[in-house]
């Protein structure tokens, strides 16, 4: 089989591997010149599609999110449905669609605003979508919104629904602070009290420790561990030094920042914060030099750890939104869809020492799943939480002893190839609203698709809880 | 069921635990070729740095011993000598091991305080020579750094330990009798202060790393790793090797200080001689109150520090060898040591492994020892049934389990979720249900053959084939309630001691049926459940209620003679045993008591005979039951820690009151009277082949029923204290009392030969 007679794939294809050719350092090509006759067989995808028969295909139409910023920036005075709003009304306008046809709209989230617990269903009302859509909200850690396009994709192949709304909001620079339980217990108390003996009894009864705040938890509920300290502790495990770590940081910052200024984030939405200047663009990417990056004590392990605030994804403000529909309904409205969402995987593991260690699990079996092999992705769109959680995950997958001993597999994963990795930036330079990055994930790497000209492309990510996910995304045929 | 609380020194032995670490990996060394000699140290030089590796042959822990001392030497001259190296890092290459303390053979190999004195002082002088190193020395430690290991890491100028559970820093010397011989006395009161140290130098206990970090002892903590592309133990100590490097490099560049900010304490109270003065009698009075003159090795350790203190150094390592080598050579050294050794030999599996590993038990009864033996199996990892007949008796069991872990969350020995996890393997039900999948069960209901009978019989209806029935009685014979199983040689007994989750032994007994597989599962779990085990062979009372017995009956003799229960307390502690005798009797339980004494008194007959067990038939009648009554021979109230004799059993005892004998009833005289009847009944075991080997009998007796751990045990007390002495005892009081204190036959010929030990 020859690229030409490849159906979906004509020039785009050919002009990408070229490109892939000419970027390849030497020292990679050996194995092209050992055996030259396969060079065409490797571009050939084991398989042409991923449709499988009596199993309705689901399409992304679009997926919008709003600039990612810095926490504390001009989202401040947001609230986390205002954000979710945002990106709603965002789709709404890229993709023109009809609200009423909305059968049903999902969201992740993570550290929840109490009074809009279902931020879903706040959003959607406040967006103008039809009060007779029901929505609910999702928590999966930073793969939440992952969760709500699954789900979505569960509720479509199953044909319950046809078209769904899928998410994710994250407003970090405002958290709910509570009282202390005994304070929050003296004061539901208090609203018991039939008298004033009682009353004065159970004022009597207070102390100033009551008035302690209560943060949300930013460590590990089972180890008590945070998550930046495991993500130290697995950088050491698999020996990833310092340096490492900034060079990658680098590279995602400087891909990211070339992907904003050649305008490649065609998913970003501009967002009017009201009473603030329009917000156009993530303002989280910030290449530095790698001199200004060793400079930086360790954020956690102290004084000798390696991870640092530079080689750590920020805490991020923002909100994603794609609209996902069954194929054939997509295109009886006469849409044109941008990918198809494939076979997707759900892993977990021990949330002590592989906290972040999901996408090596994931990878694999979601492609043994989908019957591909690790060659046939075209692009590769993993979630970085740390640079140092990237590269313990690039290690882990290129460990034959890895793979034997805690995966139950006779050879290890395989590394991805670098340049076919978060080619546009990631969660370290663009920011990381947990509970939205999935969705930008899964449209960078249908982007990616449209605009390098692959078919497959693999999302991967890690999560509190020591979780992981993975999903296959395959570009729709021009 | 026999009860006695744990107490002082018998919990603290638990920090042998400890020495048991898991197998070694061996390492390559990429360090100078020409150096691969040396057998138990090896040192590679990475940059400037040299990492000197400790990695004692054909052991599971390093050990100081004479050839670790000598090759130790040479590698520091080489490395002190080398224009090369400016620094140098201390590991073990063990996982779970630094240095486990001085070669315990080696000092019981001395024969004169002499060599013992020369054994220290060749020591001290090693670990000055560290502590005066122009090169910094950095100790990495990573496992067990305890007694002679902890005085190598504190003389050297920089400390990093693992923050894993498995390192634990403690000078267990006075655990052994002993003190820290090799300079600790000295060092440790420096490094963490006057209070801190003989904090630790008196109770022998272990720190953890994140404790040591707060006091001081250590100066940097590194996490664990988990896996990468290496084993999880073996990069850890690599990774704590490549911090420990970064350290050494720091300190020998002036980048980092060793200096430490001492406590307002430590700067400012104790530089006044007069706080000093009195923190010395403060816990010097602490000291005797607690070891009743009986334990000679804290006095000295508080004598050591004072004479460091208050005339330098110089006096002070002297005075530190001196009393290390008279301590070593003492009595109750001796005792403790074999005590060790014993324990050692009690924590392996003498019948193997089992075929098939026990995952899951089943516990009948949720009372006291039920719930007790649920607590200790459900955070070893087993899946537990705890099954009861009644609501209320279910719930009181779990929430005894449920307290025992809480209680280790309130101390920080586990996180709430750790807890929620490990309750979680337990289920509490009324019913059978799930019982088919049982590898165990361990019944733990009430002493009563019949009741024993029924369940046996309820329970192997339902059970596998493989199922071993284990059970938790004190006296009834193993054998008879085997009489009704259908497959007896799956049945033995396993008695564990109240409260289970502090005492640690576990007294297995096997009769003529029980097969040796269905033995070496039932030790596995034990051992799983922490316990250090004997394995005895059935007869009435076994070996620990039968050699209780007869001392038991010798208390209720000399109450009735007119000795006031608080005496008789006073007496029976200050001789060594943890708890008074008339205390233990309440703690038991009365009526447990009478219901031993009646059953071992028909099969025993005189022998067993002495006080009259219608005291105890008189106490259980007026509901005197001891502890859980709240009355008995004293009164016990909730929230109340003093004890006042219960006045209620004047009359009682003026009814059966006997006229003592003026010529056995000296203080000395009551003390041996209980003593040597427990000691003969004890000989007599093994020479009836209840017992295998007197090593068990002394474990057996010490950590079951509170034989005085400084006399070492039974067997231990006839080697040391002289067979003879003991036999002339029980004859004098023979004369006066008659068959009840007639030496056995082992123990006459113990006396006749004076060669004879029980330990060669």
């Amino acid at each position: 089989m020859t690229i030409l007679t490849y159906p979906f794939k004509n020039l785009p294809t050919a002009s990408k591997w070229a490109l892939r050719f000419s970027i390849r350092p030497l020292s990679c090509s050996s194995q092209l010149r050992a055996a030259p006759g396969t060079v065409i067989s490797v571009q050939t995808k084991t398989k042409k599609t991923l449709a499988k028969p009596n199993i309705r295909n689901v399409v992304v139409v679009d997926g919008v999110r709003t600039p990612f910023l810095l926490s504390g920036t001009s989202y401040k005075d947001l609230m986390p449905h205002d954000l979710a709003r945002a990106a709603l009304t965002g789709l709404l306008h890229r993709t023109s669609v009809p609200k009423e046809v909305v059968d049903y709209i999902i969201f992740g989230t993570v550290i929840q605003e109490v009074k809009t617990s279902n931020v879903a269903r706040e959003a959607a009302l406040g967006a103008g979508f039809s009060d007779k859509t029901p929505a609910h909200t999702v928590t999966m850690a930073c793969i939440s919104a992952n969760q709500a396009m699954t789900t979505g994709v569960g509720l479509i192949a199953s044909g319950q629904c046809d078209v769904i709304v899928a998410g994710g909001v994250e407003l970090m620079s405002d958290v709910p602070i509570r009282h202390s339980r005994k304070m929050r217990k003296l004061m539901l108390d208090l609203n018991k009290a039939k008298s004033m003996g009682q009353r004065l009894s159970l004022i009597s009864k207070f102390r100033f420790n009551f008035l302690a705040p209560e943060l949300p938890a930013v460590s590990e509920f089972s180890t008590s561990e945070t998550m930046g300290h495991s993500a130290d502790r697995l950088a050491a495990a698999f020996a990833v030094s310092r340096l490492e770590q900034d060079e990658y940081a680098l590279r995602s910052h400087s891909l990211a920042k070339k992907a904003q200024d050649e305008g490649l984030l065609s998913d970003v939405v501009p967002f009017k914060v009201p009473g603030k200047d329009t917000v156009t663009k993530d303002n989280g990417i910030r290449p530095s030099s790698l001199e200004q990056m060793a400079k930086l004590k360790p954020a956690f392990i102290k004084p000798y750890g390696t991870v640092t605030a530079a080689n750590s994804s920020f805490l991020t403000d923002g909100a994603s939104a794609m609209l996902i529909m069954a194929e054939e309904k997509a295109l009886a409205m006469g849409y044109k869809p941008k990918a198809y969402l494939r076979d997707f995987m759900y892993v977990s593991q021990d949330p002590k020492d592989q906290l972040l260690l999901g996408p090596t699990y994931a990878t694999p079996k979601v492609l043994e799943k989908a019957g591909l092999t690790m060659n046939d992705i075209d692009a590769f769109e993993f979630h970085e939480a740390f640079s140092g959680q990237i590269l313990a995950n690039f290690k882990a997958m290129d460990s034959d002893w890895f793979a034997e001993n805690y995966m139950g597999r006779k050879t290890k994963v395989g590394l991805p190839p670098l340049e076919k990795f978060n080619n546009w930036g990631g969660s370290l330079s663009l920011g990381h609203p947990f509970g939205a990055t999935g969705c930008r994930l899964v449209m960078a790497a249908a982007n990616r698709l449209r605009k390098e000209g692959g078919q497959y492309g693999l999302v991967a990510a890690c999560a509190a809880g020591g979780q992981g996910h993975a999903m296959i995304v395959e570009a729709y045929p021009k | 069921m026999v009860a006695c609380r744990a107490i002082g020194i018998l919990s603290r032995f638990s920090a042998f635990r400890i020495l048991r670490s898991r197998g070694y990996i061996c390492r390559n060394f990429t360090g100078s070729s020409a150096l691969l000699t040396r057998t138990h140290i090896n040192y590679g030089v990475k940059g400037d740095v040299a990492v000197v590796r400790i990695n004692s042959p054909n052991s599971k822990v390093n050990t100081l011993s004479k050839e670790l001392h000598s090759e130790f030497s040479e590698v520091m001259n080489e490395i002190w000598a080398s224009d090369q190296i400016r620094s140098a890092v201390l590991i073990s290459s063990k996982p779970g091991c630094f240095i486990a303390g001085a070669d315990i053979n080696m000092l019981a190999a001395c024969k004169t305080l002499q060599e013992v004195t020369q054994l220290s002082q060749e020591a001290q002088r090693i670990v000055e020579k560290l502590e005066k190193s122009t090169k910094p020395i950095v100790a990495a430690i990573n496992g067990s750094c305890l007694g002679g290991g902890l005085e190598v890491a504190i003389s050297c100028q920089y400390r990093i330990a693992t923050k894993d559970r498995k390192t634990v820093l403690g000078t267990p010397e006075v655990l052994l009798g002993a003190l820290p011989g090799a300079g600790g006395t000295q060092r440790l009161p420096k490094m963490v202060g006057v209070p801190a140290a003989l904090d630790m130098m008196l109770t022998g206990r272990s720190i953890r790393a994140d404790r040591a970090k707060k006091m001081g002892l250590v100066d940097q903590l590194v996490e664990p790793l988990g896996p990468g592309l290496k084993p999880p133990e073996e990069r850890t100590i690599e990774y704590l090797e490549e911090v420990a490097i970064t350290f050494a490099k720091g300190l020998a560049d002036k980048k980092i200080s060793p200096k430490r900010d001492k406590g307002l304490v430590e700067t400012y109270a104790m530089t006044i001689p007069f706080v000093r003065q009195q923190v010395y009698k403060k816990v010097e009075e602490k000291v005797r109150k607690q070891t009743k003159g009986l334990y000679p090795a804290p006095l000295k350790i508080i004598d050591v520090v004072k004479t460091g203190i208050e005339q330098g150094s110089d006096a002070g390592y002297l005075c530190e060898s001196q009393k290390f080598g008279e301590l070593v050579m003492t009595k109750e050294s001796k005792a403790l040591m074999g005590l060790y050794h014993g324990q050692v030999l009690c924590k392996k599996n003498k019948f193997g492994a089992p075929q098939k590993d026990v995952k899951h038990l089943a516990i009948l009864g949720a009372g006291l020892m039920g719930a007790g033996i649920a607590q200790v199996s459900v955070d070893k990892g087993l899946k537990t049934i705890l099954k009861d007949a009644t609501l209320t008796a279910l719930d009181r069991g779990q929430q005894q389990v449920f307290k025992g872990l809480n209680d280790k969350v309130k101390k920080k020995a586990l996180t709430s979720f750790e807890r929620d996890s490990i309750f979680s393997n337990l289920t509490g039900q009324l019913d059978y249900q799930g019982f088919e999948k049982a590898d165990m069960v361990i019944e733990a209901v009430f002493e009563d053959l019949s009741l024993k009978h029924r369940v046996l019989k309820e329970v192997e209806a339902v059970i596998p084939d493989h199922c071993i029935f284990a059970s938790n009685t004190s006296a009834l014979p193993i054998s008879e309630i085997a009489a009704v199983s259908k497959r007896p040689e799956k049945v033995i007994g396993m008695h564990y001691f109240s409260p289970v989750d502090k005492m640690q032994l576990l007294e297995i007994i096997t009769t003529e049926k029980t097969s040796k597989d269905t033995s070496a599962s039932a030790v596995a779990v034990g051992l799983k459940q922490g316990k250090v085990i004997i394995v005895v062979k059935d007869g009435p009372g076994f070996y620990t209620t039968r050699c209780l017995a007869p001392m038991m009956s010798e208390v209720i003799r000399i109450l009735q003679e007119g000795v006031d229960p608080k005496k008789l307390d006073s007496l029976t502690t200050s001789f060594g045993f943890p708890v008074g005798a008339a205390t233990l009797v309440d703690e038991v339980g009365v009526d447990v008591a009478k219901h031993v004494a009646e059953d071992l008194g028909k099969v025993f007959g005189e022998r067993f005979g002495g006080g009259n067990p219608e005291l105890l038939t008189q106490m259980v009648s007026k509901g005197f039951l001891g502890r859980k009554s709240g009355k008995g021979f004293y009164i016990y109230q909730e929230g109340v820690k003093r004890k006042d004799l219960n006045s209620d059993m004047d009359s009682i005892l003026a009814s059966l009151k006997l006229p003592p004998k003026s010529e056995v009833s000296s203080d000395e005289d009551i003390q041996f009277r209980l003593v040597t009847r427990f000691v003969n009944e004890a000989v007599m075991c093994l020479q009836e082949g209840i017992l295998a080997t007197p090593a068990e009998g002394d474990i057996g007796a010490v950590f079951g029923l509170g034989f005085p751990p400084c006399l070492g045990g039974p067997f231990r007390f006839v080697d040391l204290y002289g067979a003879q002495k003991i036999v002339d005892r029980l004859k004098k009081y023979e004369a006066a009392y008659g068959k009840q204190f007639t030496p056995c036959q082992l123990l006459a010929d113990h006396a006749n030969s004076p060669n004879k030990k029980f330990y060669q």
